[in-house]
């Protein structure tokens, strides 16, 4: 390569690495600091740590146990994979915006093709300089590797110090440069054990065997690794496509207090919205809408849509989010400075075609009832399903249209639910009542479950006068969550006929009586 | 048959020929209504007997007073042949019943709360639902309700009223209850017979009464079953028959009247 420029080898690969990145991310997710141990567990090991969990003795692949018993203050925190990598997007873009061509190697590590920043900054120092600038705007620790390769790019970020944050390798010295590293920097561990057992411990080692024996024995794997390990590293930085921005976003100056004003202010931006995934062949099926006051308060929400949004769809989602059970000309708490719709789930149109004879009469039904829904409000229109319970309100799980029903837990065992037929008319709120014995005093039931009088009379509310109690029987103990004091409830149940043969569903609470349901 | 069977005109005289045709004009009239008949929907055979022409109409308003069960009932046949519907103005509409009386509860929409726009919420609700239950919170006027009814019409829809509707086709009314199972301190609620009136316009214009289980056990409303048919004119006497006995909910019930 001599007598050629360095940035013209088409392999010289720029890693820019932050260290402790999956720590770094939580952290800032969980609002602690990084001055204390702090550790990020995966199945019970050890995934990352912080540097003072690290000073402590704390690495990774180390049992709980014993991290914890290492640093005794250790804070620690489940690794969630999505939220490293989401909370990276930003600093991918801020490079992408510095040099084109960049490849995520993973999250808090990226590769940038060398010779474009070297000939527009006018040397790799120069490069890997802007690119240390460009991401420590972001107030997070970076070191630079410059080498033949992404691996040996990488080893060389890896091989920087605080002190030192930018290491460049000499063109066609990258193979001089990882002979001295161990060779489970390179390889799995078993392959890496194998070889500490044939004497092999360094990668100069390893790139010493002969490359036929080496493909022979450890098979293609095995011959990829024995090729960057010989500095023979034919892997190139793979730039990728950024994704592209769908966010729609308004700002109000002045902000806006009424919801009408600020429905049909967002009504271009939501048509746009649409129309720009429309192009893109694309469906959105699920939105994130997050609404920013004066004050800087933040309502956020996830919608979801049975179908797909249509622009007027999201105009409503914004106001049902706003108005909440008001009405459309509702005045707001505060006034609305910014607006922000991101499609949370995207689909290809194809998979939402339309049928040949146009739409099936499950459209139509939707249709009309978000039309019912933009009269009453997102809750006014529900679906049931049955949950589990054994009060019956509890059992009833109504589900607003569009959302998706919760889980069902109805086909588990629920001792002491009622039997079957069951009341038609459930009250959601129990209405009070009163169920008296021959001498007019308060049938009540004492601790082991008896009765202080057979019952003769009852009256609900909302429900006329006295009734004589024809048939009855109870109580019918429900006991639910006596291990915990707050949410403990230890209830009666009684089924009262009166002479009008209409049946009712009576509750003895702690200490009053009210109308569970009626049978009608 | 008759009209299938061939013409045989040597042996009929002018007179007879006549008179044959006098008496299948009379029975096309008896069929035919004032006005034309929306199709019908399918419907719970129990209910044969209290409904004009034995089955819901499409455009058709029914009424239905102090018995959500019987609601249920009225809106079980078409929600288990694959229809949707709605339920408006019933916050209490016990969903678990529902699905008991024989409701599709995916195919089942509830607008608990319609507060004031309650009728607006109903014209909507027919424009896309088959047949739509609403209890109205206030009186309706007769102008509203015969809009509601041409939309109806228009729709293909079937409205019905928990409470009492000026236009409906029927007025069914819960006349007695007796619940069996439960005693004095003692057993719980199993069946409940009910006498079910009918009352109102349409094809007969007169009172008639069916006894039904309401809620049937397990399964949809049923008819209770006293040995004989009962035919819409003698319903009345068929009130006084014999008591029903404890076993009757028991026994499979399914039969349409003769």
């Amino acid at each position: 390569m001599s007598g050629v420029p360095e940035a013209s080898d088409p392999r010289r690969t720029i890693v820019v690495w932050c260290p402790d990145w999956p720590v770094i991310a939580a952290a800032r997710e969980a609002g602690l600091s990084l001055e204390s141990p702090l550790a990020l567990v995966e199945k019970g090991l050890v995934f990352a740590c912080s540097a003072a969990a690290r000073r402590d003795g704390v690495a990774r692949g180390l049992k709980l146990r014993e991290a914890q018993y290492r640093s005794p203050a250790l804070e620690l925190l489940d690794y969630d994979a999505a939220l490293d990598a989401r909370a990276f997007e930003p600093v991918v873009r801020r490079v992408e915006e510095t040099t084109p061509g960049v490849q995520l190697l993973r999250p808090g590590a990226l590769a940038v093709r060398a010779r474009g920043p070297v000939r527009y900054y006018g040397g790799e120092a120069e490069a890997a300089e802007a690119l240390r600038a460009a991401v420590g705007g972001f107030g997070l620790p970076v070191r630079v590797g410059v080498a033949d390769g992404p691996f040996a790019a990488e080893q060389a970020a890896r091989a920087t110090s605080d002190s030192a944050p930018v290491l460049r390798v000499e063109s066609g010295g990258s193979a001089a440069f990882i002979a001295p590293l161990p060779v489970g920097v390179l390889v799995d561990p078993r392959t890496a054990t194998l070889l500490h057992r044939l004497g092999v411990r360094r990668l100069g080692e390893f790139a010493a065997l002969p490359a036929d024996d080496v493909l022979r024995r450890f098979g293609p794997t095995g011959a990829l690794a024995h090729d960057r390990a010989a500095g023979r590293d034919g892997a190139r930085v793979l730039a990728r496509t950024p994704p592209p921005e769908w966010d729609e976003q308004v700002e109000f100056e002045p902000p806006l207090d009424r919801i009408d004003q600020l429905a049909f202010a967002f009504r271009t931006r939501a048509e746009s919205f649409i129309e720009r995934l429309t192009d893109a062949k694309l469906v959105c099926t699920a939105v994130h809408v997050e609404i920013v006051d004066e004050e800087g308060g933040v309502s956020a929400r996830d919608w979801l849509h049975p179908r797909w949004f249509t622009p007027g769809d999201v105009v409503d989602r914004i106001r049902w989010q706003l108005q909440g059970s008001g009405s459309a000309d509702a005045g707001l708490r505060s006034p609305i400075a910014r607006v922000r719709v991101h499609p949370e789930r995207l689909d290809s149109t194809g998979n939402h075609e339309e049928g040949l004879w146009g739409t099936g009469p499950d459209e139509r039904v939707h249709h009309g009832l978000t039309r019912v829904q933009g009269m009453l409000g997102h809750e006014g229109v529900v679906t049931a399903t049955i949950g589990g319970g054994r009060m019956l309100a509890d059992r009833e799980v109504l589900v607003p249209w569009g959302d998706r029903p919760p889980e069902g837990a109805s086909d588990r065992p629920w001792p002491g639910s009622l039997p079957s037929p069951l009341p038609a008319t459930v009250f959601r709120e129990r209405v009070p009542a009163g169920l008296v014995d021959a001498d007019g005093a308060v049938v009540t039931v004492d601790e082991r479950g008896s009765i202080s009088a057979p019952p003769a009379t009852f009256t609900v509310a909302a429900a006329g006068g006295p009734r004589r109690v024809r048939a009855w029987a109870g109580p019918w103990p429900v006991v639910e969550r006596w291990w915990d004091e707050a949410t403990a409830r230890r209830a009666h149940r009684f089924q009262v006929v009166d002479d009008d043969g209409a049946a009712w569903l009576l509750v003895r609470d702690a200490d009053e009586w009210r109308a569970e349901a009626r049978y009608d | 048959m008759a009209l299938t069977a061939p013409l045989r005109p040597s042996r009929v005289s002018a007179g007879e020929a006549r008179e044959r045709a006098d008496a299948l004009r009379a029975r096309i009239a008896d069929m035919q209504s004032t006005r034309l008949e929306g199709r019908a929907i399918p419907t719970l055979p129990a209910l044969h007997d209290l409904l004009p022409g034995g089955v819901l109409r499409e455009g058709g308003a029914y009424g239905v007073e102090g018995s959500t069960s019987l609601v249920m009932a009225m809106l079980a046949g078409a929600s288990g042949a694959g229809s949707w519907c709605a339920v408006v103005g019933v916050p209490g509409f016990g969903v678990e019943a529902a699905r008991l009386a024989g409701l599709d509860l995916d195919r089942l929409v509830l607008v608990p709360a319609p507060g004031r726009h309650w009728l607006a919420v109903v014209a909507a609700l027919v424009d896309v639902i088959p047949v739509v239950a609403v209890r109205p919170p206030e009186a309706v006027g007769a102008a509203d309700a015969s809009r509601l009814g041409a939309r109806l019409r228009q729709r293909r829809a079937a409205l019905v009223v928990d409470g009492t509707w000026p236009q409906s086709e029927v007025q069914l009314r819960v006349a007695e209850s007796r619940w069996t199972g439960l005693g004095d301190g003692h057993g719980r609620l199993t069946a409940r017979e009910a006498v079910v009136t009918a009352s109102g316009r349409g094809g007969f214009g007169r009172a008639s009464t069916a006894r039904l289980l309401l809620p049937g056990v397990g399964a949809a409303a049923e008819r209770v079953d006293e040995g004989g048919a009962l035919g819409a004119g003698d319903a009345a006497d068929g009130f006084a028959g014999p008591a029903v006995t404890e076993q009757a909910p028991a026994a499979p019930l399914r039969r349409v009247a003769g």
